[in-house]
């Protein structure tokens, strides 16, 4: 592992990453340094993103509290590890003593930091090629969880954070509509106690950040059979879709309970009701009535332009089926926790590399 | 003396891969593989050929790929050949396509052809009715002498697209339950109204040239599919490439049947 040496002033805390004498010889593009930060509180280890570079600052407001807590005086480099929901808070006294960074475990009383070069598109990444709709499947929690010797639930704990992030990016970089696969009808099949934490997980997280999604102005819809979801899902379901329905910036649409073949289906028997009711002519099927009658159309892009699926497995799962037709598809070897960033920019630069020519000739 | 000697060159490979295929069979086999055959354009561009020979070139990968999936004992081959999409080429690229078509599906019925060697059953899916009539009357004609073959499986999907499969399917199932409430319209309805459903679904999806996209091929048929994207052009793929993914295949599939048990 690489030495971390930490050096502040008032509000900035910077990283000064140098790689280990063995690794001098290789390119700084391809050195990957892992940052973590102890977690002093809560003890839960959590390893946030590789960088590329190796400078890196955090600019984090003015603390209100901090938490001091002496550290081996031996050496200054120190590997921290941070959770996703813990971050720095310091006086400015620590900066003349070096002792040590507290960390506090807490998610609503500061802003979550975010590092200064997101404003704009990383290198290589053309504004105008970026795909309009993308969408994701979230695969590798558990495995992830088994890795780092954590119950299933922190995994999934975990991917939601790492959801957050690549929202935020979508955000930021004009990305349209993001749609994600959450919860598959295949999935059913899980223990009851994880598919009961799954799903009180995604209310819960729906109730925190309903604030901040109407803050950002990101729209989200739920599609999928909801037949099966506990009613207190539904309601704020329901309520989180009609406060951010006039949203523009990003739709985030979650797939829960929801399958390919099923959306052909429930489209299937729209059309067959409207059939019956004579309001179309059986002749007058066509692909274009499918496509209003699949549950996507709550979106102006139904069809997403990039898929992303992370853990290694060279599948569409039956996640979406129509709308795929002419998907560029993306597999990620990271398990999704670990996707990140870098792992999103790695798709977008690889998408916008592909020639698409939908059967036709490129001339 | 050449042809001796071609003659066992050609006996060593088959004993050779006969060989590595007892070897494969050890573990699982996929049942069903599906190609899209991508890239014959490109290779003739590449090799600096004029430009129907990149397809001739295809063609013939074609037949040595299916020979070795029938000599390893895959039941189910499907090809994408034509895409409903491909009529939107020059018209006389689709002209020169329709006609290599039609000498290659009327060579199918020759005595020495390698339907009649491994027993082979062809399917022709697609919108039949798109393709001129020419091209249609030979590929029924196929279909019909090819009947009473139940060794192995050929699905050729020309004039095809998955949205249009899809489209008939969906038709077909509202005519069938007019009569009978429409919510009861189950996922099997739809499904036995598929033109593939006289097939299982693809073990395997393999895409030479590159291309990591579906381009609404098997849609509905492939949720559960490994898919391969090869950098190699269609007319390139070989043997070698082949058992690259039957061993990718094996190698999940232990994990995959561990889940399905779970279902």
């Amino acid at each position: 592992m690489s030495t971390i040496i930490i050096a502040f002033n008032n509000t900035d805390i910077a990283f000064n990453i140098s790689p280990e004498p063995s690794m001098e010889a290789v390119p700084s593009s391809q050195l990957y340094y892992t940052v973590c930060l102890l977690s002093l509180h809560n003890h839960h280890n959590f390893l946030i993103n590789q960088f590329h570079k190796r400078m890196i600052s955090l600019r984090v407001p003015a603390p209100s509290s901090f938490n001091l807590q002496r550290l081996n005086s031996q050496a200054l480099e120190r590997r921290w590890r941070l959770g996703r929901d813990c971050f720095l808070s310091f006086s400015p006294s620590c900066v003349e003593n070096r002792i040590g960074l507290g960390v506090r475990s807490t998610k609503s009383e500061m802003a979550p930091f975010t590092a200064a070069e997101e404003e704009t598109l990383p290198e290589g990444l053309q504004p105008e090629l970026m795909p309009k709709h993308v969408a994701v499947i979230m695969d590798g929690n558990g495995r992830w969880a088994k890795i780092q010797g954590l119950q299933p639930w922190d995994g999934h704990r975990a991917g939601v954070e790492a959801l957050r992030e690549i929202v935020e990016l979508c955000g930021k970089w004009g990305i349209q509509v993001l749609t994600v696969f959450a919860f598959s009808t295949d999935n059913w099949i899980r223990p009851k106690i994880e598919i009961d934490f799954l799903l009180s997980l995604f209310e819960r997280t729906l109730k925190s950040e309903l604030e901040t999604l109407a803050k950002n102005n990101v729209r989200i819809s739920i599609i999928g059979d909801s037949s099966k979801l506990p009613k207190s899902l539904l309601e704020v379901i329901n309520e989180v879709e009609e406060v951010t329905k006039n949203n523009t910036r990003l739709q985030l649409i979650v797939a829960v309970g929801y399958s390919g073949k099923y959306d052909v289906l429930q489209a299937c028997r729209g059309i067959a009701q409207r059939v019956k009711d004579g309001e179309i002519d059986v002749e007058e099927i066509d692909e274009g009535l499918i496509e209003q009658e699949l549950e996507t159309n709550v979106t102006e892009f139904p069809y997403p332009d990039l898929l992303i699926r992370t853990s290694g497995e060279l599948r569409v799962s039956n996640f979406l089926l129509w709308q795929l037709a002419y998907t560029e598809l993306f597999f990620a070897q990271e398990l999704w926790p670990d996707f990140g960033r870098n792992g999103f920019v790695e798709a977008l630069m690889s998408f916008q590399q592909r020639q698409r020519r939908f059967g036709g000739r490129k001339s | 003396m050449g042809g001796e000697v071609r003659q066992l060159l050609e006996q060593i490979h088959r004993f050779s891969r006969r060989c590595l295929f007892r070897v494969l069979s050890m573990g699982p086999l996929p049942t069903h593989l599906a190609f899209i055959m991508d890239g014959n354009r490109r290779y003739a561009k590449k090799r600096g050929l004029e430009d129907g020979s990149g397809h001739k070139a295809g063609f013939s990968t074609l037949m040595s790929m299916l020979q070795y999936c029938y000599e390893l004992g895959i039941k189910y081959v499907t090809i994408y050949a034509f895409s409903i999409d491909n009529f939107r080429r020059k018209p006389e690229e689709v002209q020169s396509l329709m006609d290599l078509m039609l000498e290659k599906i009327k060579s199918l019925l020759d005595k020495e052809s390698i339907v009649h060697e491994y027993g082979i059953r062809v399917y022709f899916i697609g919108n039949l009715g798109l393709l001129n009539d020419q091209v249609r009357a030979a590929a029924e004609e196929v279909m019909k002498a090819t009947a009473k073959n139940s060794r192995v499986v050929l699905l050729v999907c020309v004039a095809y697209n998955s949205t249009d499969e899809i489209v008939q399917a969906v038709k077909r199932s509202c005519v069938d339950k007019a009569d009978r409430d429409t919510e009861r319209i189950q996922l099997v309805d739809i499904e036995e109204n598929m033109q593939m459903s006289v097939a299982p679904e693809p073990d395997i999806l393999i895409r030479s040239s590159g291309e990591t996209r579906l381009s609404n091929f098997l849609l509905w048929q492939t949720g559960n599919s490994q898919l391969f994207s090869l950098d190699a052009l269609w007319p390139e793929i070989g043997l070698r490439h082949l058992v690259w993914a039957i061993l990718n295949f094996q190698r999940s599939h232990s994990y995959l049947e561990k889940r399905k048990k779970q279902l």
